[in-house]
């Protein structure tokens, strides 16, 4: 899409249909598998091969004193053990669950960051479909966790009363806990990553396609605020960095949380 | 004049987040103006804290999109 300005103008202001992808594979496109091959699952492909082969590349000699790569490697791990699941889950129970939490980290952050990687340009995370797939995960381990601490029914009433709270405050706050702890979590953990790279790109189509569009417009005038346009997509650019940075540790790190409320023994 | 009233209302719906995350940040620099070293313990929390208020206004986004935007 960005490879043809002839009718980039015409896409503004962009749309949800910005986000549809074809199939890289023509002859399945329309098909049941249709959306199986799009550049958003290719790079998905590219974002684990990338996360494998960097880690099994920086690890194959590890030194005492480590290499720039290897410290590049050890000190992502060492961020999500120490700080993430160190800190908020415990030393003692947490530092099992660093394998899961830093691959997840540094999954979402590859796949984050395609969104301004040029000629990608779109975070697979910019459709619910991945997200969702992330936040069942963690969802299901939290779950897991809490029956096997408490028991079913321990489980339960863990995660729905709060205790010394009022008698008859209990029957609002119950189903608000169940709803709150036991459903709505997963959807708020995968519409937070999926609105941020959605609202991400959306802000730099917008600035992008702006920029064309005023540029092809014809007034004169108009030719500088396309490029001041164009100077702002690159600034949106920088600061979509920030975000995609944050939105990976927010997600490991509210996974943690969920983690370390499943284990707790009280609230 | 054309346009979406979806617009309009995510923009309200944005002035109770932008309050929220302003609340959660000021509440940060003020505890970690009072304490220093508390700023490595409270940082955190300032993320959960923002990022659960912040989903709000992104759940607004979403549904501003989600929602049947044909013009009535």
């Amino acid at each position: 899409m960005i490879t043809q300005p002839g009718f980039l103008a015409e896409d503004f202001p962009p749309s949800v249909e910005t986000f549809d992808f074809k199939s890289l594979i023509p002859s399945l496109e329309g098909t049941f598998w249709g959306p199986a091959f799009t550049k958003l699952t290719l790079l998905i492909w590219i974002a684990v091969a990338v996360v494998i082969v960097f880690f099994l590349a920086t690890y194959r000699n590890p030194t005492l004193v480590p290499t720039k790569k290897q410290w590049l490697a050890e000190s992502v791990y060492g961020i999500v053990r120490n700080n993430i699941a160190g800190e908020i889950i415990g030393v003692k129970d947490g530092i099992r669950f660093a394998p899961y939490l830093a691959t997840l980290f540094v999954f979402v952050f590859v796949t984050n960051l395609w969104s301004i990687v040029p000629l990608a340009q779109i975070s697979p995370n910019s459709h619910l479909a991945f997200p969702v797939v992330l936040a069942v995960m963690s969802w299901l381990i939290y779950i897991a966790l809490g029956i096997r601490k408490h028991g079913l029914f321990g489980y339960l009433k863990h995660a729905c009363i709060q205790p010394g709270v009022p008698w008859w405050v209990q029957p609002i706050l119950i189903p608000i806990e169940f709803i709150s702890n036991l459903i709505l979590r997963p959807i708020t953990l995968s519409v937070r990553l999926f609105a941020n790279m959605f609202a991400g790109h959306m802000i730099l189509l917008v600035f992008t396609l702006g920029g064309v569009a005023l540029w092809t417009n014809g007034a004169l005038l108009l030719k500088p605020a396309a490029i001041g346009s164009w100077v702002f997509a690159i600034v949106m650019t920088l600061f979509e960095f920030f975000i995609l940075s944050l939105q990976a540790y927010v997600f490991t790190l509210l996974t943690a949380t969920y983690f370390q409320s499943s284990i707790s023994e009280e609230h | 004049m054309t346009g979406n009233l979806n617009v309009i209302g995510y923009g309200i719906a944005a002035l109770g987040p932008g309050i929220g995350v302003g609340l959660v940040f000021a509440a940060y620099i003020q505890a970690t103006a009072r304490q220093p070293e508390s700023a490595g313990l409270t940082r955190a929390y300032m993320f959960m804290g923002f990022a659960v208020v912040e989903a709000l206004a992104l759940l607004g986004l979403v549904l501003a999109f989600a929602l049947d935007n044909t013009p009535a």
